[in-house]
């Protein structure tokens, strides 16, 4: 029996470090359907905004977005080691 | 002369500084024999003739009788390595060749690859590499295997991953070609099997540990040979040479050029037809290209099994961060190459005698009518609309048409030549592995040992390799076209069964098989019907396109009903056992054994 209860423990961990990990991952799908798509439906009107010779539609498609993806990776990282750690289910 | 493998692995930023180094002062030593003199078609020569050695020392050096050595370099390739060797094997003769050209040509619209081409490594980061990792086999199909309880999705997997990675490396190896042919001046089907040799020489010895470092090495020459003419350019012409900041004043200046030629769409003027005017259709395929581009990098078997080759969990995700990072590196700075290429041409071909035309145009007209003049109104000036470039030489005729030296040309070329001939031996190995672990060892001969399965693994590779590029060498039509498909394929047929695999516990062996097949069933109907029987296909459902959805977003369909199908199926099917779902857990969790899945 010590062992049953002892594996239910491991579960309810297990459940609430899963839902933390979830939350992460919605999160920044979120924001990736945020840069990846839904700013570039306003391009023409972002176009009218011009900033160092770059239309600002044009910008995002081109670097803007890009940068996002790039440290959404990298957050990402170093989000889910805490939230690894906080758990105690990182690797030894 | 062998290397020992800690050393190697605790000296890689030494080895690969002073091969950097080294590369560099070669570039130096060729521009001097240039000066002093040297033709052309030497200088050429040795670009092509010491990257492609340096591969194949590397490939030697690295070769293995282990079995986890083949199939995933022994699991010791640091993140930020792995990130540069993901890079190299992603940035494909289509990203380094053609997407300037594409930008040149589309301006706004041919940035759906730019997003396109980075976005999904997000994809990739959360759903898929880490969970990959942890599962620790080695290859895609085998996750389906193991997963699904069975050969038959894994089969389905096979089946996926080779439709979608065989054109891909049939284009490959055309690029391989197209730019020895040039820089060797020898003919085009003799160029195509000098490729090969330099694309077996890195892989069939050393499997994925030569495949790895080879692609490091692919990677540093690629992204300097890319890097180096804009930054030149953007120096000669504003001064700073950061052209990803200064492109924006050639915009402005394309922008004026544009209203004195009267050209009808503007350079970044979004979802417009090629009259100009903004049409619904261009912004639908605008996003569904984007789109399927994205759920395509994270299914493509040939970037995912590298992050099988991590130490840890914690590595394949930061991994994933280096990846982006080096592959943004070029894509930020694509639109800029396009921007300076259009000003030159825009302020220094257009308008000029068609008699004293630069000398570039004469070199890349003798390639396959890669640039085409006809002068219409019979005046001898050229005129915009004379000129037909095709999007291929746009990087690669850069330099010369900005009157870099030579030697510009032949690094350029260099790079070319690494980015095609590493992602060719990226997707051959996915390939040759499947079918050597997957369909041979685990399906017809699971008694096979260590020796044999290496012996049948390298003779596969060879095999892959001749039937593409026997295929590439009969210049199959439209078949850089072909690559987009390789990205909706391998959406449609593996993207739900492997997210959902991790993500919902309930996901099971009927509803994944039935999602693959009807996912990748609806996308390989459209791609083929509306391609090849348009006129069939309009007699079946009265239209052309379903929405005016483009050929090369099918996946638009086939993706989210794999999604529906799995769910649907799962559901009224019986739940996965106790066991399969302590697996999912197993591998949601980095610490821990994978339970229930065999070692090997």
């Amino acid at each position: 029996m010590a062992n049953m209860s002892s594996q239910n423990v491991t579960q309810d961990r297990m459940d609430a470090y899963w839902s933390k990990t979830r939350r992460l991952m919605f999160t920044i799908l979120a924001l990736w359907v945020f840069f990846g798509f839904f700013i570039h439906f306003f391009a023409i009107q972002l176009n009218s905004i011009v900033i160092l010779g770059f239309p600002l539609g044009f910008y995002m498609a081109a670097q803007g977005s890009l940068i996002v993806f790039v440290v959404l990776c990298f957050w990402n990282a170093s989000a889910q080691n805490k939230i690894d750690e906080e758990f105690g289910v990182q690797e030894d | 002369m062998s290397v020992t493998k800690g050393d190697f692995i605790n000296n890689l930023g030494r080895v690969y500084g002073i091969y950097t180094g080294g590369f560099i002062g070669f570039t130096i030593l060729l521009a001097i024999l240039e000066q002093l003199g040297v033709p052309n078609q030497i200088i050429g020569y040795l670009f092509v003739f010491l990257t492609i050695g340096v591969y194949a020392l590397i490939g030697y050096l690295s070769r293995t009788a282990q079995i986890s050595e083949y199939y995933v370099a022994g699991r010791r390739v640091p993140a930020f390595y792995n990130g540069m060797a993901t890079g190299a094997d992603w940035m494909s003769a289509a990203s380094f060749i053609s997407m300037g050209g594409g930008l040149y040509i589309q301006g706004y619209d041919g940035l759906a690859f730019v997003l396109g081409w980075t976005g999904g490594y997000v994809l990739v980061g959360i759903l898929l590499a880490p969970y990959l990792r942890k599962f620790g086999q080695f290859t895609v199909p085998d996750f389906l295997g193991v997963r699904y309880n069975g050969n038959f999705p894994r089969f389905l997997g096979v089946v996926v991953l080779f439709c979608a990675s065989f054109t891909y490396v049939v284009s490959q190896i055309f690029g391989v070609g197209i730019i020895a042919s040039r820089f060797l001046g020898i003919p085009f089907e003799v160029a195509v099997f000098v490729g090969l040799i330099g694309i077996l020489v890195c892989s069939m010895l050393g499997g994925m540990r030569a495949v790895t470092w080879t692609q490091v090495a692919q990677y540093i020459i690629l992204i300097i040979a890319y890097l180096i003419p804009v930054i030149w350019l953007s120096t000669k012409k504003y001064g700073i040479p950061i052209p990803e900041l200064t492109y924006g004043q050639a915009l402005q200046q394309i922008s004026e050029l544009e209203q004195k030629l009267g050209v009808a769409k503007s350079h970044f003027a979004a979802f417009r037809d090629a009259t100009g005017n903004f049409t619904w259709t261009h912004f639908l395929n605008y996003f569904a290209l984007i789109f399927c581009l994205m759920v395509g990098t994270a299914s493509l078997p040939h970037i995912l099994m590298r992050y099988f080759t991590t130490p840890s969990v914690r590595d394949a995700r930061k991994s994933v961060g280096w990846s982006i990072f080096f592959i943004f590196l070029l894509y930020f700075t694509a639109p800029a190459y396009a921007a300076f290429a259009k000003l030159e041409v825009y302020s220094n071909v257009i308008g000029q005698p068609i008699a004293s035309l630069p000398a570039w145009v004469q070199n890349w007209q003798q390639v396959a009518g890669m640039v085409t003049i006809k002068d219409a109104n019979g005046d001898g000036i050229l005129q915009l609309a004379e000129l037909t470039l095709n999007q291929d030489i746009i990087v690669l005729a850069t330099p010369e048409i900005a009157g870099l030296p030579y030697v510009i040309s032949g690094l350029v070329a260099a790079g070319g030549l690494a980015a095609a001939l590493s992602t060719a031996d990226g997707l051959l190995l996915a390939i040759a592995n499947a079918l050597s672990h997957d369909v041979y060892y685990k399906m017809v001969d699971p008694k096979a040992n260590a020796t044999r399965r290496l012996v049948v693994a390298r003779v596969l590779l060879v095999v892959v390799a001749l039937i593409a590029a026997y295929t590439a060498s009969t210049r199959p039509s439209g078949i850089i076209q072909m690559v987009a498909w390789a990205f909706s394929l391998a959406a449609a047929g593996l993207f739900a069964p492997l997210v959902m695999g991790i993500w919902w516990k309930r996901t099971n062996a009927a509803g994944a098989c039935a999602g693959m097949i009807v996912g990748f069933g609806v996308t390989l109907f459209y791609l083929v019907m509306t391609r090849y029987f348009p006129a069939d296909f309009e007699a079946m459902f009265g239209t052309k396109l379903w929405w005016g959805v483009n050929n090369i977003s099918a996946g638009l369909f086939g993706i989210p009903l794999a999604f529906i199908v799995i769910y649907a199926v799962s559901l009224m099917t019986a739940p996965p056992s106790r066991e399969m779902q302590e697996f999912v857990d197993s591998i949601r969790r980095p610490g821990g054994a994978v339970v229930g899945a065999t070692s090997e």
